[in-house]
């Protein structure tokens, strides 16, 4: 850090720090002195783990973020949500069927669902997360799977829930029931599964993993390209 | 090697074998799988699948279940499942894309195995994109002769490893977070019998007797190896190659680091992060400050990156000096972005690069209008812990799968085939723990060969301050470190 750099002050719990501006949550609270155990997994927006929570100075609003790719702000006040207590239904997949709407039958308090849409507002990937909720109420299974697959399970939807439904669970299965009975099966897979089992392409194989260095190498230069 | 990883193997234990009680044993199971990622979940599940009944499994992992660079894997997965491909073609493409270095016996398995594991993976539940009829949507990848990529818009790591950690939990596998293994154990004939886990949080040490161990803790991406930035998640911290090594297991082409060519350059907040592939796949160019294509844009990374850093290095050291520089003094070269729609029409960034979109209109940047800056990083550890066709590691009782077993890849990875690797590897190492914790008969634990080791450091005149494994890496402040006294 350059010793010129503009500083800003942000609240870690409460407890005042001076940090460069310009960085994350997540690189101000280590460059303050915390060493993160939770509260840091992937560091790149993907895995969920730095859900965190936030107030400006003079605004009454409670914002909610990922430390990894939020920028501190001047006066910003700081509690990270090391974990999210959330009742994940028990279930096996090949047990349910999508005709009878299991999402409503494992997790009935989406029912309770107010269209506050505090979720949605909660949401640091900006997914319609009650819209993905109704959809699950209605059995729109499509719906549900589509509209929640960009979501990276860090809880602060449920967190903030009014009626506590614990709505990345719920994606979850969603996405799975689509993904496993209501997509279109691909029979070029199939059929590949199919052919290797049969052992069509062990001669071939078996042939490539004994041949020499040189004659390997020609045979990669010489393969063509699908444009 | 990269010193970087000498300095962590040639290192001395965190913790005294003297220290520890083996007597009192806190987990006793079949299957410990060390790694909570895409392999020990994969293989986990499939030791499950082999009989090992679910509450005889142990996953244990330093952060959660499922952080992980299987998490951030944005661009796809590689299978030969389409008419005008073939196994026999996928298998040339990676020993190519290796330099012919790769143990071919595992490109065997790797290959034969992927219309498999996607197949599975379809009855699962993961969403891959395909068309109306359910024809999979399969591009290019960097050194691929045939469209074989498969994926789930640009967040197909993160759906392939919630399927995989649902259906784990649909199972009732039990995972022990916030405890990575300190150190394998073994039994006096020299089997590797479990591990030492250490609680983060509480700092206790765990005993973990285990009939079959799975090594699968990732990669090395944290070492920063060179000083480069890194993609990989905060745990990859090449754990699981220090606690092979002790124990005996060998190492291959660990000499031979992956630098993605395409991290962000700007802004300084997102530096580092993954530009996936999939963006040059759907045909954004990388070019010069004055707007020249400089290289073929999908060349096997190796090759890609290094024409990126030839293209930015100064005059002096080789370079042609023709990057743009950053406020903050970053060097990269421009992926022209805006291509994609150009090229597909309108939205298609937005469908197919959802993350990416997001990552960058986070900080203000619309790439569908704007190109980007990228430059190389730390992505992936192409060699590892030798494994066979298996996924056995030569020790008994001990199997590897994923990022820290190497050869599959020999010495440079493919896009889309790390997804695959896990997925291949993880399986066949948890089937192979499977079969050896039904056949095993266990001795009693001791950390001999740990005694061992620390003897030959000794000899070795090893500066005794030298520890391992790392577990995380230290980002804490310059001016916090140089105040911090350990009173408590």
């Amino acid at each position: 850090m350059k010793p010129e750099q503009e500083m800003v002050t942000v609240y870690i719990m409460g407890k005042a720090y001076q940090v460069p501006a310009g960085l994350t949550i997540m690189k101000a609270m280590e460059y303050a002195g915390y060493r993160l155990v939770r509260g840091v997994g992937c560091r790149g927006g993907f895995c969920g783990a730095c859900a965190t929570v936030y107030r400006l100075a003079g605004d009454y609003r409670l914002y909610a973020d990922l430390a990894c790719q939020t920028t501190v702000q001047d006066g910003m006040y700081i509690a990270q949500l090391p974990f999210t207590p959330g009742e994940r239904a028990p279930y096996r997949l090949e047990d349910l069927s999508p005709e009878e709407n299991p999402l409503l039958a494992l997790y009935p308090e989406i029912a309770r669902c107010v269209s506050c849409n505090t979720c949605t507002k909660a949401c640091p990937q900006d997914l319609e997360v009650m819209d993905y909720i109704q959809a699950a109420l209605r059995g729109d299974i499509a719906k549900a799977a589509e509209l929640s697959f960009d979501c990276i399970q860090c809880g602060l939807c449920a967190m903030r829930c009014p009626a506590e439904i614990v709505h990345y669970h719920v994606g979850q299965l969603a996405r799975r029931l689509y993904g496993a009975y209501l997509a279109p099966r691909a029979e070029h897979l199939a059929k590949r599964v199919q052919e290797i089992e049969q052992g069509v392409f062990d001669e071939e194989l078996d042939r490539l993993v004994k041949m020499g260095r040189e004659e390997l190498v020609e045979k990669y230069r010489a393969r063509d390209i699908e444009p | 090697m990269p010193h970087e990883v000498a300095d962590l193997l040639e290192a001395y234990p965190l913790l005294d074998p003297d220290s520890v009680d083996l007597k009192q044993i806190d987990y006793d199971v079949d299957v410990l799988v060390i790694g909570g990622g895409g392999a020990g979940t994969v293989a986990a599940l499939w030791a499950n699948e082999s009989g090992i009944p679910a509450d005889r499994i142990l996953i244990a992992t330093k952060l959660r279940h499922g952080d992980s660079n299987s998490v951030m894997a944005q661009g796809g997965i590689q299978a030969a499942d389409k008419e005008s491909d073939s196994p026999a073609i996928h298998f040339l493409d990676v020993m190519g894309g290796g330099h012919f270095a790769n143990d071919p016996e595992l490109v065997r398995a790797l290959v034969r195995d992927a219309p498999m594991i996607i197949h599975w993976h379809e009855r699962l539940g993961v969403m891959y994109d395909k068309e109306p009829d359910g024809t999979m949507v399969t591009i290019h990848g960097g050194g691929t002769s045939r469209k074989r990529m498969h994926s789930a818009k640009d967040y197909t790591g993160l759906e392939i490893m919630r399927v995989l950690r649902d259906e784990a939990r649909c199972r009732g596998i039990p995972v022990v977070e916030f405890a990575p293994a300190v150190e394998l154990l073994t039994d006096r004939k020299g089997q590797v019998a479990g591990a030492i886990l250490w609680n983060l949080e509480t700092e206790q040490y765990l005993v973990v007797r285990a009939k079959a161990t799975v090594l699968a803790t990732g990669g090395w991406g944290r070492l920063h190896i060179q000083g480069f930035p890194t993609t990989n998640h905060y745990g990859a911290t090449a754990d699981g190659l220090v606690l092979a090594y002790r124990v005996g297991a060998r190492l291959r082409d660990l000499d031979s680091v992956q630098y993605h060519p395409t991290g962000a350059a700007f802004p300084e907040q997102i530096v580092g992060l993954l530009i996936t592939e999939k963006v040059r796949g759907l045909g954004a160019q990388p070019v010069n400050r004055d707007g020249e294509l400089f290289v073929h844009p999908l060349e096997p990374r190796d090759v890609e990156a290094g024409a990126f850093i030839r293209e930015c290095a100064s005059k002096k050291a080789g370079g042609r000096e023709m990057g743009v520089v950053t406020p903050t003094g970053m060097v990269g070269v421009w992926l022209d972005t805006p291509m994609i729609d150009i090229i597909h029409g309108e939205g298609t960034f937005k469908k197919n690069l959802a993350g990416i979109f997001r990552l960058y209109s986070r900080f203000g940047i619309d790439p569908t209008r704007d190109p980007i800056l990228v430059y190389p990083t730390l992505h992936y550890q192409n060699g590892g812990v030798a494994i066979d066709a298996s996924g056995w590691t030569g020790v008994p009782g001990l199997f590897a799968g994923g990022e820290v077993e190497g050869g599959v890849h020999g010495k440079n990875r493919l896009m889309g085939n790390s997804l695959l690797d896990y997925n291949v590897f993880g399986r066949r190492a948890g089937i192979s723990a499977a079969e050896w914790a039904k056949r095993v008969k266990l001795g009693a634990l001791t950390l001999a060969h740990v005694e061992r080791y620390i003897e030959a450091l000794r000899e070795a005149g090893v500066p005794e301050d030298r520890k391992a494994p790392l577990l995380l890496p230290d980002y804490r402040g310059e001016r916090a470190l140089a105040r911090m006294v350990d009173l408590l």
